[in-house]
């Protein structure tokens, strides 16, 4: 081994790095390039991105964030969150209540104060929790402390008790599936089954307008640039050096002196504070929240997202996400709907089995073997070991 | 019904043998002559006679009185009842009556007055009726209706009785009568609420809850403090069903989760696909009755008794096969087996829902699984009943295996410590397999009782697999009186949050108890304690 | 005569351990017992460590060894006992695995257990005293200070050549020296280690025994669990063998070896 100074390694690694460089690229470039394309262009051009695709891709960055925020607890701490749309719906209510008190008289009854649901259950008046949602920075900020309330208390006490491993995922599952049921009730005050839809305007600007559809894109790429940003210093910081000690060894890190319950708090908060983001932009580019996105299921399935990409690497969980949504979006149209579980439910075993490390993490060993250089981010791909 | 009639056509012609004597003047000769006046007010007042007489052949005039079949030669004062294939029969002595003239016989006519007697009388005469159940139900409408005519025709009936359970049915009629009839001296009435109130039940409650105003006061004290004693006695009753319901829920539960339990406990795996095997269960039970019913239809009340070797080992099969393809190659990475069997389980929902639609399919239940029977005022349906003696079976069978075979103490032995296990020479992956096997064909089982009581369609399954968790997390892993006893809490407290809270905020509720249970209790109810397991 | 009633500083201690002895010892147990489903792991140990003490401690397999480590680091309540630390100010059995590491026990595992997906400089940073909250390490810098008692501790340990290599990648005997250089980084008042040694050639093993003297020279009390007998006569201190839970003899490894109720135990009855 040469002298220490001279080693790969030896310098810590950039904020970014190659891989960061050209994720973020790749997501900056298309916040600008998609909504022009959308806006500058004639609709018969051949290189016009109509506004249907932009939702589109719009709800796919929603998802790659939501990916992230997993990643970030599952690749780099190892909790492995199958409750994690329930932040994500979170968020996505809060967003959509503030969408609803929006409508004001538009609505079917035109109550300028309830929403429709409300008036149609004989509500006479708002119940206090809605109050202050017409006011946009107020939901914005709901749109972080709702899920990340939620989280804080939920990991308060699941990591004080050291519940880990199967069971944090078992119950995890159980409080997104409590969620399910509870917002599935009318009287909860949430539109019941139906959630929240009809939105008219974000803002000021039409939901369904052009320009709002662009923006709301190139917003959600500026999230999931922030959030890769964010989630990138947090995992090289000396805090994200004991989130990975914690996931590899936390008895040790115990007996080292650090709190392991609040390291993962902290990494569980901030995770549910990005899904609550996501959904917050989610929610207005497809128009509608209901309870389903509190489903147990879209759960898990965000979980397969960041295994096919590459857990602990965050561009990798982004990519895996616009990759199986894209898949499902192909498949789900076409003929081949009926079979599209087939192909969802092989994907789950054939990434656990084949492809433990996900694209990104297979690409980084290959890589990191055949320029026998140490990857950009220490201890960035966890062994397969949950 | 058919069978009803015919019995009491037999009954009634053994007694026309045993009472037709030469006519005796009686209420019930009165009664006849009073048919043959042509007098609507006579009718009435032989109606009211026949209901008292207590001589069999009366039912059937009451009945061909309503039916317009009851006939009477004015001239020579006799009834006949004419039968519906046109036959006659002698009302008196009950005998076929011959060589009657049938254009002197005229029919004997019914205005309101005589439609609500004979009703009345009906009633009465069902007090007397052959069969048991028929005056049972007799005495329980004459409780409800109250109706102070029917005193004298409760009295002989009560004075006749001699099945214990009619008798008691009887006297809380003669009760409610006596209790609200304000001629009855007020010492009868209080002795009609002592018998009322041993009842015990809500019609007894009703009955002493609205007292008539005018009671006297001594009667009126002691229907409150029957009806609190009474409220007290059925509250508990109350709970003892709502315990039920839950042992009932906690067998299910138990059933769908004891597999669960040992995939857990000897390997360490969540299989989620867990679910998706009760579902297959029940679809071979379906299948098993769609086969019966194309080839021996006859062998329908077996079907269940069929369904359950076979659910166990075409599911134990499918269990055996993925731990060899799939979860093998995944030991030691619980959350990726977590993922993996998930994806099983999206496979196998859209097989069955492409090779038997999305839709429910029927399942039938045997006759032995059906109708009810009572214990004090509990109410037990077969169905439930069944289940729970088949959790309990299973149960009891899962244990005896682990405890005398010797598959039963390589997974044991696995459990415990695997390395020191297999150095010990036990093929841990063969036990694995078995295990697995075992665990999806219980599955399979469970699947065969989900479907009496679920829906049987592709995401059957999907309902029970966090229940099913919870129980094998609550219990504490590696132990089965855990998920004994954690399915069996969880279902009892599910149903005894319901009456509170409602079906979905009991629910909620309960995830919440379990989720700051296992905050309190990491590893469980009943946790394996001690080095090894931190390993 | 209550131990229940007794206040760490109002001590009166039972039996031969006295006031003095606790208020003296860095370390103290007295009377404790841990049954795990009946089996009796420890039963009514009691010993002391004073400041600045290196002690080895030897038995045979479920002695007893590694759970009264778990019980001084937190890791296993005592049914019974007492545990306190520092001359009786501080009852260890209140306090949980974080804030015993805090008060300065530093603890090596029987299998050597460093990060293996970090770098060994960065196992070491994650060792090294100081800040351990963890809002605040979300932006904490590294300071020269820091670099160079990592350095330091990076020569005492012999794997500055290693320093980039990742944790995971170490020989095995690599590894054990790691963790014990991850305990000089918390500059801990107390160490406790579990089998040091163990899978280390001849030649590892002489480093180690020289490498613990160094660290208990500077200061730090050590306690070593070992099985190696040319280990423990390499150390040089008092032996304590603990036998079904308790302490079966004490002394010089020559005074102990000689023991006939050690010999028992260890050659078998």
């Amino acid at each position: 081994m040469s002298h220490p100074d001279t080693t790969p390694g030896a310098r810590p690694p950039a904020l970014l790095g190659t891989q960061g460089a050209i994720f973020l690229a790749i997501v900056l470039g298309a916040a600008v390039l998609i909504p022009a394309l959308n806006l500058l262009t004639p609709a018969g051009s051949a290189l016009h991105v109509p506004t249907y695709l932009v939702s589109l891709l719009g709800k796919y960055l929603c998802y790659a964030l939501l990916a992230m925020s997993v990643d970030l607890i599952w690749g780099y701490v190892g909790i492995l969150s199958l409750g994690q749309g329930a932040f994500f719906a979170l968020g996505g209510y809060a967003m959509g209540m503030y969408l609803m008190r929006q409508i004001g008289t538009r609505g079917v009854y035109g109550d300028p104060v309830l929403p429709d649901f409300m008036v149609f259950l004989n509500w006479k008046q708002l119940p206090w929790f809605w109050y202050g949602f017409d006011w946009f920075p107020f939901a914005a900020l709901m749109v972080l402390v709702a899920p990340g309330a939620l989280a804080l208390v939920f990991g308060w006490f699941a990591f004080r008790s050291r519940v880990t491993g199967v069971y944090l995922s078992i119950i995890t599952q159980a409080m997104t599936f409590a969620l399910l049921l509870a917002f599935f009730r009318n009287d909860m005050g949430f539109g019941g089954n139906n959630g929240l839809t009809d939105f008219k305007d974000i803002l000021g600007f039409n939901v369904q307008a052009d320009g709002t559809r662009a923006v709301l894109f190139a917003l959600s790429a500026l999230a999931l640039a922030f959030g890769y940003v964010l989630c990138r210093y947090l995992v090289r910081s000396h805090f994200g050096k004991v989130l990975i000690a914690i996931r590899d060894a936390e008895a040790r890190v115990r007996f080292t002196g650090y709190r392991a319950e609040n390291y993962k708090l902290v990494a569980f908060v901030v995770s549910a504070c990005l899904a609550g983001v996501a959904g917050a932009l989610y929610v207005p580019q497809v128009g509608i929240i209901n309870p389903s996105e509190f489903s147990p299921a879209n759960s898990i399935e965000i979980i397969v997202w960041v295994a096919v990409g590459g857990r602990g690497t965050l561009a990798g969980a982004a990519l895996g996400a616009v990759l199986v949504n894209y898949a499902k979006t192909y498949f789900t149209s076409g003929v081949l709907a009926p079979y599209w579980l087939f192909m969802l439910g092989g994907l789950f075993v054939a990434v656990t089995l084949f492809l433990p490390k996900g694209i990104v993490g297979t690409f980084l060993d290959w890589r990191s073997r055949h320029a026998e250089a140490e990857p950009d981010v220490p201890g960035a791909t966890p062994k397969p070991v949950a | 019904m058919r069978l009803a009639a015919a019995f009491l056509a037999f009954a009634l012609a053994v007694l026309t043998v045993v009472v037709s004597r030469p006519a005796m003047a009686g209420p019930y000769e009165d009664a006849l002559a009073k048919f043959t006046t042509e007098s609507y007010a006579d009718t009435d007042e032989g109606l009211g006679l026949l209901a008292t007489s207590g001589n069999p052949l009366a039912v059937d005039i009451v009945e061909a009185l309503a039916d317009g079949r009851l006939l009477f030669n004015a001239d020579a004062k006799t009834v006949y009842v004419k039968k519906a294939d046109g036959s006659l029969i002698d009302a008196a002595t009950g005998q076929p009556a011959t060589g009657v003239d049938e254009a002197a016989l005229k029919p004997v006519r019914a205005n309101n007055r005589v439609r609500r007697a004979i009703e009345a009388a009906s009633g009465a005469l069902s007090l007397m009726n052959p069969d048991p159940a028929k005056r049972l139900a007799a005495a329980q409408a004459v409780f409800k209706s109250r109706d102070a005519a029917a005193r004298p025709a409760l009295e002989t009936a009560l004075s006749r009785e001699s099945d214990p359970q009619v008798k008691a049915a009887l006297a809380s009629a003669r009760a409610a009568i006596v209790l609200n009839d304000s001629a009855s001296p007020e010492a009868d009435r209080i002795a009609a609420v002592d018998t009322i109130a041993g009842a015990g039940n809500q019609d007894a409650l009703a009955l002493l809850q609205n007292v008539p105003a005018d009671a006297p006061a001594g009667v009126k004290t002691a229907a409150a403090s029957a009806v609190a004693s009474i409220q007290h006695s059925l509250a508990i009753w109350d709970v003892a069903q709502n315990i039920w319901y839950g042992l009932s829920l906690g067998s299910v539960l138990l059933l769908a989760a004891i597999g669960l339990a040992i995939t857990f406990g000897v390997m360490g795996v969540i299989n989620m696909a867990h679910g998706e095997m009760v579902m297959l269960g029940a679809y071979v039970t379906f299948m098993v009755q769609e086969a019966i019913r194309t080839y021996d239809p006859g062998l329908f009340d077996a079907s269940l008794i069929i369904a359950i070797p076979i659910a166990f080992l075409v599911t134990g099969l499918i269990g055996v096969v993925i731990e060899r393809t799939v979860i093998r190659f995944l030991y030691g990475r619980p959350l990726e087996t977590l993922l993996a069997t998930w994806g099983i389980s999206l496979i196998l929902q859209q097989a069955i829902r492409t090779a038997f639609g999305p839709t429910n399919r029927e399942v039938g239940a045997p006759s032995w699984m059906s109708g009810a029977f009572e214990i004090g005022h509990l109410s037990i349906t077969y169905g439930r009943l069944w289940i729970i003696v088949f959790a309990g079976l299973v149960f009891l069978a899962l244990l005896g295996t682990l405890r005398l075979t010797r598959i039963g103490l390589e997974m044991r032995a696995v459990t415990q410590n695997r390395r020191m296990a297999a150095s010990m020479g036990i093929r841990t992956n063969w036990v694995d397999a078995m295990t697995f096997g075992l665990g999806s064909g219980i599955a399979g089982m469970a699947g065969v009782a989900l479907s009496q009581i679920d829906n049987v369609s592709p995401n059957l399954g999907q309902s029970y697999i966090i229940d099913s968790f919870l129980v094998v997390v609550f219990g504490g892993v590696g132990n089965l009186w855990g998920t004994l006893v954690g399915a069996m809490s969880l279902g009892v407290a599910n149903k005894l949050l319901e009456p509170y809270a409602g079906a979905v905020l009991g629910k909620i509720a309960l995830l919440v108890i379990v989720i700051l249970f296992i905050q309190k209790r990491p590893r469980g109810l009943f946790a394996l304690k001690g080095r090894a397991i931190e390993a | 005569m209550s131990d229940i009633l007794m206040a760490p500083e109002a001590a009166n201690p039972p039996r031969a351990i006295t006031e003095k002895t606790l208020t003296d010892a860095l370390l103290y147990l007295n009377g404790v017992s841990v049954t795990f489903d009946g089996f009796r792991a420890l039963n009514a140990l009691s010993f002391t460590v004073d400041a600045g003490e290196m002690r080895a401690i030897i038995g045979p397999n479920g002695a007893g060894k590694t759970t009264m480590m778990d019980v001084i680091t937190g890791k296993t309540r005592p049914d019974i006992g007492e545990v306190f630390f520092n001359g009786g100010t501080t009852d260890l059995t209140k306090l949980d695995e974080t804030e015993i590491a805090t008060l300065g026990i530093g603890r090596k595992f029987q299998k050597p257990t460093v990060f293996e997906s970090h770098m060994v400089i960065d196992n070491l940073r994650l060792a090294l005293k100081g800040q351990r909250g963890a809002l605040a390490n979300i932006f904490r810098r590294e300071t020269g200070e820091e670099r160079d008692k990592i350095d330091a501790i990076f020569e005492t340990i012999r794997l500055s050549d290693h320093r980039y290599r990742l944790g995971g990648a170490l020989s095995h005997g690599q590894k054990q020296w790691l963790e014990i250089g991850m305990l000089l980084a918390q500059d801990p008042k107390l160490l406790l280690v579990d089998e040091p040694v163990a899978g280390m050639t001849d030649a590892e093993t002489a480093q180690t025994a020289e490498l613990l003297r160094a660290i208990n020279a500077n200061g730090h009390s050590v306690v070593v669990v070992e099985h190696d007998m040319t280990f423990v006569r390499d150390l040089g201190v008092r032996v304590m063998c603990l036998h079904e839970g308790s302490v079966l003899a004490e002394g010089t490894l020559d005074q102990v070896s000689a023991n006939e109720r050690v010999i028992e135990v260890y050659l078998g009855r």
